[in-house]
């Protein structure tokens, strides 16, 4: 019994000992060369260079950085542009992509053709054809900083950038932020309350409106006893450009709008696969009810839609992460671009590419096991 | 005590109201349903309105076709400047004296493309035909064997563009499929090299692995062993795309019903049998549509090539945009590689719809 055992399995055995082996031999021998590659190149392999000043400029940076800043610094600088850029992107696109998906299937011929146009173009084009577009057009299109378009207030839209005033927090901000962190969580507590009374009794409290009203009146509220603890410094023409303020770079601005097009284009036929899926006698029973086109939409499809649409998003969310990478072709200095720039100066290419790979590895990983946290918490229980 | 009876007597048959038939209804049904879809339908008028005619007037009306860059203007498109540079975009810094060459090798493709996609022609006949077409194509563009040779740091534009997807997904398609069967196999040496493999490349953008393909590989290979940047980039291509198509094709794996499995096994074929004649044609066939999505995606991925150093299509066009002369214009460029892009992808993926009608049917 055992031999004949031993012997069905003795194929499958000898087959993974020799790929596997062949996969080792061929890694060993990559090893050897790269070796000899790096000593004949007389390139140091390690970490060690992350600590040497670097040198090397970064005109968008999230936190306080400077040229003489180490290696080390400038990659952790990359790896906040691409995530502020990631997450800012996400949102939008979001936004956009579920608002695209429901023109998709509207009973109005004109906005459904519209949103057609906008998936097929968008969905059919490289994405780095669309950045190139948009950052071209970008330029091409907006005013010297001398003839800059001023749409409210103290912000400044021209060919450098869009200039706005900079926040600057005073002593007792902080004090502001805790106001507004306990409405937050008040209004957490009201609309849970709520949510059992209405269960309990068919009568809840009107909690939206008074969530509202305590998240935006508290804060201020405390703004204004302690004396407005907030003041702004100004972007102000100075010479050829702006001086002071915030600005959002062409660079950062066309790869946002870049992304948030071509993702939502995709969100949008996701969300569209989910409405579409959504059974017909749903949406009859729902106006069996009385209930009014909006509320239709807003709970009964779209909940259901979730279901569908979240594993397909959550490929997309993280594949917009990956996207990200081709801001090195418009020189928005993310993670990729700076580690390009440091290649460039060191040669050390194998520790970079690690790096990136490590971290999109770890941003990816992290996505989908929220996405799926979040996939696991709308799926219908089934009896 | 006589009741009269009442007996229904129907109305004679009325013609619907005007407003309910032809255009009208139409446009009720369709734009002016309630007062929201109609406040709708006059925002989406009034945003056409203000896209529309300038986009016309810069496209179409003020647009200058031919001459040099000084008969160019601001107010309108200056498609003189694609026309001057078409040839590089297409066929990059290719010789002028041998671009014959690539014109007969578009033949050639276009002609096989045609003969696929007509769906008149014998499979068995246009699985010969792809390679000897494939290699004589290799060998108009690159020389040898009677040919001036031309080196690869001369192809450029479309024509790379075209040939990086096309060789990708020639060798991808194959490579994806066996990664798919490493996948599943209950071997665990196996399966676990593949799934390694599949989640580290599916896990990173395809600019790290060109990087990679650029910057590393030439470090891993022995010293006196120099591969040419585009077949290093070429495999970086094709690893990236294998894995994703891996993905797609262990969809259709999991959906082959397993009695047909049973059936296979029960009439006595062996386990490579089941695979090549029952399991695999049924599971393509199921991801047909996705594996097409790929494809697609392959041939728009390309562009990013121009990122370690290669000048595709876009490359090229970017790269006419910084010409002395024609300053200013990078706009049109952009437009016309969008055009071509969008129609060979919208191409494709029509086809990938109609190849899912004419295949026989599937039983889901």
């Amino acid at each position: 019994m055992n031999t004949s055992k031993l012997k069905e399995q003795l194929p499958a055995l000898l087959t993974q000992t020799l790929v596997v082996g062949a996969i080792l031999y061929v890694a060993l021998q990559l090893f050897h060369n790269t070796q000899a590659n790096l000593e004949a190149r007389n390139i140091a392999s390690g970490f060690r260079f992350l600590t040497v000043e670097g040198g090397l400029p970064i005109n968008d940076s999230l936190l306080p950085y400077s040229p003489a800043d180490t290696y080390g610094r400038a990659f952790f600088i990359g790896i906040l542009n691409t995530l502020f850029v990631s997450a800012l992107s996400i949102m939008l696109a979001t936004v956009l992509g579920v608002l695209v998906g429901v023109a998709r299937v509207s009973s109005n011929w004109l906005v459904a053709k519209l949103a057609a146009v906008y998936v097929e173009v968008l969905r059919n084009i490289p994405l780095l054809l669309t950045l190139f577009f948009c950052y071209s057009t970008l330029l091409a299109f907006l005013p010297a900083p001398r003839l800059s378009v001023v749409p409210f207030g103290d912000i400044f839209i021209n060919n450098r950038g869009v200039f706005v005033p900079r926040p600057l927090f005073q002593d007792g901000f902080g004090w502001v932020l805790l106001t507004l962190g306990a409405a937050l969580a008040a209004s957490v507590f009201l609309v849970r309350k709520s949510k059992r009374m209405r269960d309990e009794t068919g009568r809840g409290l009107p909690s939206g409106w008074i969530s509202l009203g305590l998240i935006l009146g508290l804060p201020l509220a405390a703004y204004y006893i302690l004396g407005r603890p907030l003041e702004f410094d100004v972007p102000v023409l100075k010479g050829f450009n702006f001086k002071g303020g915030m600005v959002l770079r062409p660079e950062f601005t066309a790869l946002l709008i870049g992304l948030v097009l071509y993702t939502a284009a995709f969100i949008g036929e996701n969300v569209r696969s989910g409405i579409q899926s959504v059974d017909k006698g749903q949406l009859d029973a729902a106006k069996a009810l009385g209930l009014r086109p909006g509320p239709i939409m807003r709970k009964v499809i779209l909940p259901q839609t979730l279901r569908v649409c979240i594993p397909a998003t959550t490929n997309d969310y993280t594949s917009l992460v990956k996207n990200s990478s081709l801001a090195v072709a418009i020189g928005y200095p993310d993670m990729v671009s700076i580690g390009g720039t440091i290649i460039g100066q060191n040669d050390q290419a194998i520790e970079v590419i690690g790096m990136w790979m490590a971290v999109y590895l770890t941003i990816n990983l992290v996505v989908s096991l929220v996405m799926n946290w979040f996939n696991a918490k709308v799926q219908l229980v089934e009896r | 005590m006589s009741e009269q009876l009442k007996t229904f007597v129907p109305c004679p048959c009325c013609p619907p109201p005007t407003a309910a038939k032809g255009v009208i209804l139409w446009l009720r049904t369709n734009l002016f349903s309630g007062w929201f879809n109609s406040a709708l339908t006059v925002l989406a008028l009034l945003l056409l309105a203000r896209v529309v005619p300038p986009l016309v007037n810069w496209a179409l009306i003020h647009a200058v076709w031919s001459g040099g860059p000084e008969m160019c203007t601001n107010s309108g498109a200056c498609w003189a400047f694609i026309a001057d540079k078409a040839r590089v975009m297409l066929i990059g810094t290719y010789p002028q004296d041998l671009a014959w060459r690539p014109l007969a090798a578009a033949i050639l493709f276009a002609g096989v493309i045609a003969a696929t996609v007509s769906g008149r022609c014998k499979k068995r006949f246009l699985a010969g035909v792809w390679p000897v077409v494939l290699v004589a194509i290799l060998w108009l563009i690159g020389g040898g064997l009677g040919l001036a040779e031309v080196d690869q740091s001369m192809w450029g534009g479309l024509m790379l563009s075209l040939g990086l997807a096309a060789v990708g997904i020639i060798f991808s398609v194959p490579f994806g499929i066996l990664l798919a069967l490493g996948r599943q196999s209950r071997m665990v040496g196996i399966s676990s090299v593949c799934i390694g493999f599949i989640e580290l490349v599916r896990g990173v953008p395809l600019i790290t692995i060109l990087f990679m393909a650029s910057v590393m590989m030439p470090l891993f290979l022995p010293v006196n062993l120099q591969i040419n940047n585009l077949l290093r980039v070429q495999v970086g291509i094709i690893l990236f795309s294998s894995a994703y198509i891996a993905e797609v094709v262990r969809g259709g794996l999991q959906a082959v019903p397993s009695g047909q499995l049973d059936a296979a096994k029960a009439l006595g074929l062996s386990k490579w049998m089941i695979t090549l004649f029952v399991v695999l044609p049924q599971a393509l066939r199921y991801v047909l549509p996705a594996l097409i999505g790929r494809c697609i995606a392959l041939f728009k991925d390309t562009s990013l090539v121009i990122i370690v150093g290669l000048l595709d299509f876009l490359g090229m066009a970017k790269a006419a945009s910084q010409d002395q002369h024609w300053l200013g214009h990078d706009v049109e460029g952009y437009v016309f590689c969008a055009v071509v892009y969008w129609c060979i992808c919208f191409g494709m993926s029509r086809y990938g719809r109609s190849l899912e009608k004419r295949g026989p049917q599937t039983n889901r």
